[in-house]
């Protein structure tokens, strides 16, 4: 019995409606539950790496419809039970070569705005401001070079509360649970601010998703990372290197705020820091 | 047209049928018996390993800690991974080796039976040793199973077992990959050239290769951790001078053909499968033999594509990425094979070729996510996030796991003589798809909204996509549950001829079902023709 290629049409609708409703899904504003996609961030960057990640998303998305269409196709219409013969081929050279082909060329495609995009990351001269952010278990610290302000950044009471096993406090009741901090880390917007990452004892890693940095914290060596942020805002992130018991209790928080806000606050902060204590 | 000799007993004077009870399991040299050991050692550490990951799932189902406490809930899951990858994967495909090798070139036995034996029996004291480290002062390893120093140094007493337990399952496998190239080498049947070898077994010589190679490499690693732990070097302290990025680089060094050691018997697998149940030969075979070939050599040029973050230079970032993007071309070249297999075949759907239907599909979802992950600036959002967990889920899970699944439907009426429940396997098969993909599917998305990996709790707007995966690992989980009832009752079906399938090529379609203890005791004439594709 032949299956009548409506079904053909039927498919490539139903392919067609998917991927609408896929970009519809994506297009929405991302309200923070059921959140789908990473977030397009508030520096150039971080645009950047979101326009590459989409990129190689939608060329994900074009190569598999193509090959579970043909799959799918496959599956209904060279099924024994409906009839189907076996045919005799077993290869085909040519197949083979222009299967081989273009995927290389759709990988160069990627590649070079993926090779821009990293030669921008790793520029990270010339900074306004120059923060050397060392990671503890389970704390991070942070030193201004130049404006004379260094602070341990630790979770948040309210967070702090209600973690523990048993803890009577609904996590849904804490604002911003496991993502706030008692002292946040203040930069003016506009600035180039570059981090100085290090760790005093284990490795950690420095995320904000906004900002879209991520670097490993070790010790013994310092690395660097740079952000320009062009929004004011508050932005959340997490130790992204497991570093311990309390590897998911210790979050960043960078508070990008207009320049003079920043000026009052490096005042008010000036001197008064905790210096950099060693933890043995 | 073969003329297999299918032995029997009689053949031998010295030979009255396996031991009884303990001694047959503990002393036998029988590839067959040493085969089944290993399928059936590996069921039982997945369920292990699939216990600890119901553990973690059970704490992240809901935001706030409720039932382990953060350090119990590293050691779930490094135990989970250490487990699953080298009590799990590892062993269950060296059981199909063991069992189906021999058999697929007209062998009688691995090449060096005795030191088969010693394979096997290193795991269950390797692994005894490793989850007795749970009940230890500090409990079990919680560093990950990937063992980053300077963390893992602050192991308690668990340390030196673990590195014990690593040491003993590297032997294992470095003796069985000796084995297993020594028999494919030299035990061929006549006429079998290597290009006509069945694709499993090419799959298995080029893995064999890749764990000689790395196995050592990983014993290193660990040796190293061992004397900064207790013999005052420093490999990787930085106070002594060492550097923790270095052990990094050679864990990975190892780590990435590791996870290719894990998969290119699963794509051996799926290409004897599909051309079975589509009656049409593979596809492209000499293709495919060179495809695996290429992912094996490239597979160690790319591994600091897992330390993108650590701090790269620039070129170092740059080879790497564009190194691993290559993969995904031969790699490519394998899924659009076997769609040309399926493509204008005459298919039936059993339960095998169920299994290695959904490796292509979701295998090749794995697959996306990775090429997604190669690209470096975007890496830098994804890496150490639950995207990169959604990733090696996919392609271990419905990858691996579904193709060893699926050989086990496939030669287990071979094994045993009987048909299993079809109707069973299939549920098996619908239920664990449909879970296996609630569980890993929303881990994508927790990933881009910026969950890290490796936290025992989570921030309130992650909520609803953890207890959807939560739901389904405890629905993957119990759907194992069917695969031991089609085990346990595989002996009430039809009994299986020699064939099994419907046409299938390969000389282990040649000999009775079940298998004869000893089988191709005189090397078995093929003709000229390929007879095994």
């Amino acid at each position: 019995m032949r299956i009548p290629d409506r079904s053909l049409g039927t498919k490539v609708m139903i392919g067609k409606f998917s991927t609408g409703l896929l970009a519809l899904l994506f297009a929405m504003p991302a309200s923070a539950d059921w959140a789908l996609n990473m977030p397009r961030g508030v520096t150039e960057l971080s645009a950047e790496t979101y326009n590459l990640h989409m990129t190689v998303f939608w060329v994900c998305v074009a190569i598999g419809a193509l090959v579970f269409g043909v799959m799918i196709f496959s599956l209904i219409k060279h099924r024994k039970s409906v009839g189907a013969e076996p045919a005799n081929f077993s290869h085909s050279t040519t197949a083979e070569v222009i299967w081989t082909a273009i995927p290389v060329v759709i990988l160069l495609v990627i590649a070079i705005p993926a090779a821009e995009t990293m030669v921008r990351i790793e520029d990270s001269r010339n900074p306004d401001i120059s923060i050397v952010a060392t990671g503890y278990q389970w704390k991070w610290h942070y030193q201004y070079q130049n404006e004379g302000v260094d602070f341990y950044s630790s979770l948040a009471r309210s967070s702090l509360e209600a973690r523990f096993k048993g803890a009577d406090i609904d996590p849904f009741s804490v604002e911003n649970y496991l993502l706030d901090v008692d002292r946040p880390l203040l930069v003016p917007v506009g600035a180039k601010v570059r981090l100085l990452l290090t760790s005093n004892d284990v490795l950690h890693a420095w995320w904000v998703p906004e900002l879209a940095i991520k670097k490993d914290a070790i010790p013994g060596i310092i690395n660097e990372a740079w952000f320009k942020a062009t929004k004011t805002g508050t932005y959340r992130g997490q130790c992204a290197e497991l570093c311990g018991k309390d590897h998911g209790y210790m979050p960043i928080v960078v508070e990008v705020v207009e320049p003079d806000a920043f000026v009052a606050w490096v005042k008010a902060n000036e001197g008064s820091g905790e210096k950099f204590v060693s933890n043995d | 047209m073969t003329t297999a000799v299918a032995d029997t007993e009689l053949a031998h004077d010295d030979h009255h049928g396996p031991d009884k009870g303990i001694r047959r399991w503990l002393f036998t040299t029988n590839h067959k018996d040493i085969g089944t050991m290993y399928l059936v050692f590996s069921l039982l550490m997945f369920f292990i390993g699939g216990a600890m990951a119901l553990i973690i799932r059970t704490e992240l189902a809901q935001p706030g800690l409720q039932f382990v406490h953060p350090e119990f809930f590293n050691s779930m899951t490094t135990m989970h991974a250490l487990i699953m990858v080298f009590g799990a994967v590892m062993p269950a495909f060296v059981g199909l080796a063991n069992w189906m090798i021999p058999m697929q070139i007209g062998a009688p036995d691995m090449a060096l039976p005795r030191m088969n034996n010693w394979s096997f029996w290193i795991l269950p004291v390797a692994f005894s040793m490793l989850l007795s480290t749970l009940l230890m002062p500090g409990g079990g390893p919680a560093s990950g199973w990937t063992m980053y120093p300077p963390l893992v140094l602050q192991t308690g007493n668990a340390f030196p077992f673990l590195i014990f337990s690593v040491h003993l399952m590297g032997l294992s496998s470095i003796m069985g990959a000796i084995n297993i190239i020594v028999t494919i080498i030299n035990m061929r049947t006549h006429e079998m050239t290597l290009i006509k070898m069945p694709m499993f077994v090419w799959t298995w010589l080029i893995t064999a290769y890749l764990l000689l190679a790395v196995m050592p490499v990983l014993a290193g690693a660990v040796t190293m951790l061992l004397t900064d732990q207790f013999f005052g070097t420093s490999f990787f302290l930085a106070a002594g001078g060492g550097d923790p990025v270095m052990f990094q680089h050679i864990f990975w060094f190892f780590g990435h053909p590791e996870v290719y050691i894990m998969i290119l018997p699963a794509f051996g697998v799926v290409s004897e499968i599909i051309p079975t149940f589509s009656r049409k030969k593979l596809f492209g075979h000499d293709s495919m033999v060179y495809a695996a070939a290429s992912i094996a050599f490239l597979s160690f040029i790319v591994w600091a594509h897992h330390m993108f973050t650590v701090g790269m230079p620039l070129t170092g970032q740059m080879f790497f990425m564009f190194a691993t993007m290559l993969i995904a071309v031969p790699t490519g070249v394998k899924v659009f094979n076997w769609v040309g297999t399926m493509w204008r075949g005459s298919m039936t759907f059993e339960t095998p070729m169920l299994f290695a239907l959904a490796f292509v599909f979701l295998f090749t979802i794995g697959g996306f996510s990775g090429l997604m992950l190669a690209i470096v600036p975007a890496d830098i959002q994804y890496h150490d996030s639950y995207f990169v967990v959604a990733h090696f889920h996919y392609v271990l899970v419905p990858g691996s796991i579904f193709a060893i699944m699926a050989a086990a439907y496939y030669w287990l009426p071979k094994w045993t003589g009987y048909m299993y429940s079809e109707s069973a396997g299939k549920l098996h098969f619908w239920l664990s798809t449909i879970f296996v993909n609630l569980t890993f599917f929303p881990m994508h998305f927790l990933g881009l909204a910026g969950m890290p990996r490796r936290i025992p709790d989570y921030s309130t707007q992650f909520a609803d996509f953890n207890l959807i995966a939560s739901i389904g690992a405890f629905g993957f989980g119990m759907s194992q549950l069917i695969f031991v009832y089609v085990l346990l009752t595989s002996k009430k079906g039809a009994k299986a001829t020699a064939q099994v399938w419907d046409k299938p090529k390969g000389l282990e379609w040649t000999v009775p079902s079940p298998a004869p203890y000893h089988t191709f005791d005189e090397p078995p004439h093929v003709g000229r023709k390929q007879a095994f594709e």
